[in-house]
């Protein structure tokens, strides 16, 4: 049962990865790696660590993914183009390295594997107070300097991301009408709250019949 | 029933080199970052693999610590990616190779 839930949820982190490496748009790979951090989650659990996966769920999948959805969506992130000339030797260099990294470590680790030993579930649980028994005691300066850090990190993220003078191209793409409406009620029409004037054809509030082509087809080509 | 713990290492590695693999291959900005996310989260399932092994609470104290500044580290990185966007309107790293603004 725990070699089944193990090989589970290990798949679908595997899987989960090898999407993220594959997808051309970053949401998507952005809720692959949410699916690798709260099968990883998983897996901590599987491993005693309680405090860790409820962790890596609030902070992992949810804050931090969450700023990074929030960036792509501000900044309209599109699908990447390939630009092979200039990654060529990404692919040249980075293909047989990973492979050689990748067998190299498997080989390691499977030689040694009766070395290592093993797990079954439950055999060894630790507890939120183990944990904060020794982070409070022996670790309490580490912890403390860390809050200086993130407040730091505040600091930093607002002086680099706040506005400055001149053209701003995220205020530009904030302030650019949303092409939604436009879509929905076709071009050069006006909104249904606004002056409407009485056009002939005018289909505003009526039921689309289906027998013209979608008002808004050629803004999705 | 019982798994390795060398299993547990092994989907370490492959979580790492298809993270590497990912920061060498991608070409938008916030792809790469996201697979260093991807490597540090491999990392710390090696952490947590080996402090169940050794019954030590500190492998999974550095977890949470590697937790925190990854917080913190996403948090700049993702400011500075919005000051190159404002700066060039491109998220593309091959258009992203002046050190100058």
């Amino acid at each position: 049962m725990y070699l089944v839930l193990f090989f589970i949820f290990a798949g679908l982190c595997v899987a989960a990865a090898i999407n993220l490496l594959l997808q051309r748009q970053p949401i998507n790979s952005a809720l692959s790696l949410i699916v690798v951090m709260t099968s990883l989650a998983v897996l901590y659990l599987l491993l005693g660590a309680e405090f860790l996966a409820a962790a890596q769920v609030i902070v992992y999948s949810g804050a931090i993914m969450v700023l990074f959805t929030f960036v792509i969506m501000l900044l309209n992130a599109s699908s990447e183009e390939r630009t092979l000339g200039t990654a060529r030797t990404a692919y040249i260099v980075g293909v047989p390295g990973v492979a050689a990294l990748l067998g190299l470590l498997t080989y390691v680790f499977l030689e040694n594997r009766t070395a290592l030993g093993g797990s079954r579930l439950g055999d060894s649980l630790m507890t939120t107070a183990d944990l904060s028994r020794v982070l409070f005691r022996d670790l309490l300066l580490p912890f403390e300097v860390t809050s200086v850090l993130i407040l730091i990190a505040i600091l930093g993220a607002v002086a680099l991301a706040g506005r400055q003078g001149g053209a701003d191209p995220v205020k530009a793409a904030l302030d650019r009408p949303l092409t939604a409406p436009s879509a929905v009620f076709g071009a050069n029409q006006p909104l249904p709250g606004g002056p409407q004037q009485a056009t002939p054809g005018d289909t505003l509030g009526q039921p689309y019949l289906g027998k013209e082509p979608y008002p808004g087809k050629e803004l999705q080509a | 029933m019982m798994v390795p713990t060398a299993y547990y290492l092994v989907l370490s590695a492959i979580l790492f080199s298809i993270g590497v693999g990912a920061f060498l291959f991608k070409r938008n900005i916030i792809s790469i970052f996201m697979s260093i996310e991807l490597m540090l989260n491999a990392v710390n399932l090696t952490f947590v693999a080996f402090s169940h092994q050794w019954h030590q609470v500190s492998g999974q104290l550095f977890v949470f610590f590697v937790m925190v500044v990854a917080a913190a580290e996403s948090a700049v990185g993702l400011a500075i990616i919005i000051a190159i966007f404002r700066a060039r309107n491109t998220l593309n790293v091959d258009q992203v190779d002046l050190m100058k603004l």
